[in-house]
């Protein structure tokens, strides 16, 4: 039975303390895979974060109804529906995006970070610090990616948010839109977070 | 809260339940969309077709013709545009699997001697900002005007004419194949398309 | 021929972890050890292997006819959820010093993305057929092997190295693994 919790601390340990990237290492193929971009950052966290909410709050509301030996594949399929969810919607409305975002799409319901909160705090809490824990870790993880896909852009393409400062054919330091750049811009990017997780506990 | 007991007939039965939930739902959805994303899919060919052939009075979408190539899984899809009833060029959708991360769809507009009058890139996943580049006037308008008989579709690196992208001589490549196929498909259409009466 | 090419471009060229940032998790977690990475390799390649076989098939004789290609993702992470726990099952039954050296890492190699991923890599191969789909998958599973056994013998060098300590622990291993990125770029062009 969970104890009635502080709702603030709730949301922002999701962003600090406990950011999904920066500090729980949850998923990282995304994070590094969509970022080559600010848009493309957003439009995965954002995604991720739809399909986190619905399954915690499905989760949460029959968390009683589920036997617990198959708890994992009763997740998995509630996680599984909402991504197939997000797939059909944005390949019918916001076709760009699913262009751009491809596999990685799919690839939401292997995200440890949905399935380790629904077995981590959705099936155990009720509902409501189900949605504060979700929109918390959400926010963490649209950060973390908008944030990197923008160091990425800006370094590797001179533009953020598909508006250059740069002319069209300047110099951009192009490794940061490659995979390797995918890595050394999240490296220092954890490195920075640390100092500011360090700075403000 | 009690959870359920992980009795056969429980855990069964409610596997049993989320899955027939999930399943409605998930059909539902798909009913709901399935209409928007044929929409989506063919406004954006019939831009394309505007965008890559002289101007045609037709509705191409209507008058589309298939052709299937032996080592190839789907049709090709063929546009024919009239003008007044006179054949003024065809658009060729055509395909790649070679670009840096994959797929690349692009459509290529013929005129009826095997000239190139524009070319619009419909699909692809290539790195933002460098192989995306592909979809940009400095690149596509290198181009116009060429006829694969006597041009040669091959980036210089590999002895051609075309100028690559800077770092993204994969993707160039890529479209210089993708091209190539709808130029093929062109050259076998075209005969029975010049004969072709509205 | 073509088959070697497979095998160029996704051992080097297009690399499961390193240029398609699938696996990235057990990439980061599981690499510390090089006898742990051979493990987690071994049992990735088994995983990876019957995955695709199972859900090439399921695909194309399943939902395609029947018009249900949106519960491609749902059915295709259910397969793999199921394999994996028959996996365990009958590992411990027919090969018990295999299960305990390879058993920890199973459960986890459900939420491995490169399995998955590859799944559904396998269906958009050029002309594609199950044969090309299975030898897709043992490929990359072969990439997957590389990568990550190279970057645990260079974390276990890298404990004994005087590294600055805002740069400890994650940090340095994003480095590492940026750099071994990089090294794998200069394979493009090969096919």
């Amino acid at each position: 039975m969970a104890e009635k919790m502080n709702q603030t601390q709730n949301f922002l340990k999701g962003i600090i303390k406990e950011n999904p990237v920066f500090v729980m290492l949850l998923g990282m193929c995304p994070t590094l895979g969509v970022t080559s971009s600010a848009f493309n950052g957003l439009g995965m966290g954002l995604a991720t974060l739809f399909v986190l909410l619905m399954s915690n709050i499905v989760i949460s509301l029959v968390k009683s109804q589920i036997p617990n030996k198959v708890r994992i594949p009763a997740f998995i399929i509630v996680i599984a529906s909402f991504v197939t969810i997000v797939e059909m919607v944005l390949e019918a409305f916001i076709p760009f995006l699913y262009e751009q975002l491809g596999i990685f799409i799919p690839l939401i319901v292997v995200n440890c970070l949905i399935l380790g909160r629904a077995e981590a705090f959705a099936s155990k809490n009720d509902l409501l610090s189900s949605i504060i824990d979700a929109l918390g870790m959400g926010f963490g993880f649209v950060i973390a990616l908008t944030v990197l896909g923008a160091v990425r852009e800006i370094l590797g393409n001179g533009s953020l948010f598909a508006w250059r400062f740069v002319s069209e054919n300047a110099n951009t330091f192009i490794l940061f839109v490659l995979p390797p750049g995918a890595f050394i811009a999240l490296a220092y990017l954890a490195v920075l977070f640390n100092k500011i997780s360090i700075k403000t506990s | 809260m009690k959870k359920k007991e992980s009795t056969f007939i429980n855990m069964v039965g409610s596997l049993l339940v989320i899955t027939v939930v999930a399943g409605f739902s998930l059909g539902f959805v798909n009913d709901l969309t399935i209409g928007p994303k044929a929409t989506a899919k063919l406004k954006q060919k019939v831009n394309a077709i505007k965008l890559v052939l002289p101007e045609f009075n037709n509705n191409p979408v209507k008058d589309i013709q298939l052709l299937k190539l032996e080592n190839s899984k789907d049709s090709i899809e063929v546009y024919p545009a009239f003008l007044n009833n006179t054949f003024v060029g065809a658009a060729v959708i055509g395909r790649t699997d070679k670009g840096f991360s994959g797929l690349i769809k692009i459509m290529v507009g013929f005129k009826p001697n095997g000239d190139i009058q524009n070319i619009a890139v419909l699909e692809q996943k290539e790195t933002p900002g460098l192989g995306t580049k592909i979809k940009g006037e400095t690149f596509l308008k290198q181009f116009r005007g060429i006829n694969l008989s006597s041009y040669n579709l091959n980036v210089r690196k590999d002895g051609g004419e075309t100028d690559a992208l800077t770092g993204a001589t994969i993707t160039s490549r890529a479209f210089c194949d993708a091209t190539k196929m709808a130029y093929e498909v062109f050259t076998i259409k075209n005969d029975s398309l010049n004969a072709f009466e509205n | 021929m073509e088959y070697v090419l497979i095998l160029i471009a996704a051992v080097f060229v297009n690399n499961i972890v390193l240029s398609q940032f699938l696996g990235i998790c057990p990439f980061l977690g599981v690499s510390n050890k090089v006898t742990t990475s051979i493990g987690m390799s071994g049992a990735v390649l088994f995983v990876m292997t019957l995955a695709t076989l199972t859900t090439y098939l399921l695909h194309q004789f399943v939902l395609v006819p029947s018009g249900l290609d949106y519960l491609r993702t749902i059915t295709f992470i259910l397969v793999i959820a199921a394999l994996v726990q028959m996996v365990e099952i009958v590992l411990k039954k027919v090969s018990p010093p295999l299960y305990q050296a390879l058993g920890v890492f199973l459960p986890l190699i459900t939420t491995n993305c490169a399995v998955l991923g590859v799944a559904i890599l396998a269906l958009g191969l050029e002309s594609g057929s199950l044969v090309k789909a299975v030898f897709f998958a043992i490929a990359n599973s072969i990439g997957f092997a590389l990568a990550l056994i190279v970057f645990a013998s260079i974390r276990e060098q890298l404990e004994l190295a005087d590294i600055p300590k805002g740069m400890k622990g994650v940090p340095i291993n994003l480095l590492v693994a940026g750099l071994l990125s990089l090294a794998f770029l200069g394979f493009t062009g090969l096919v």
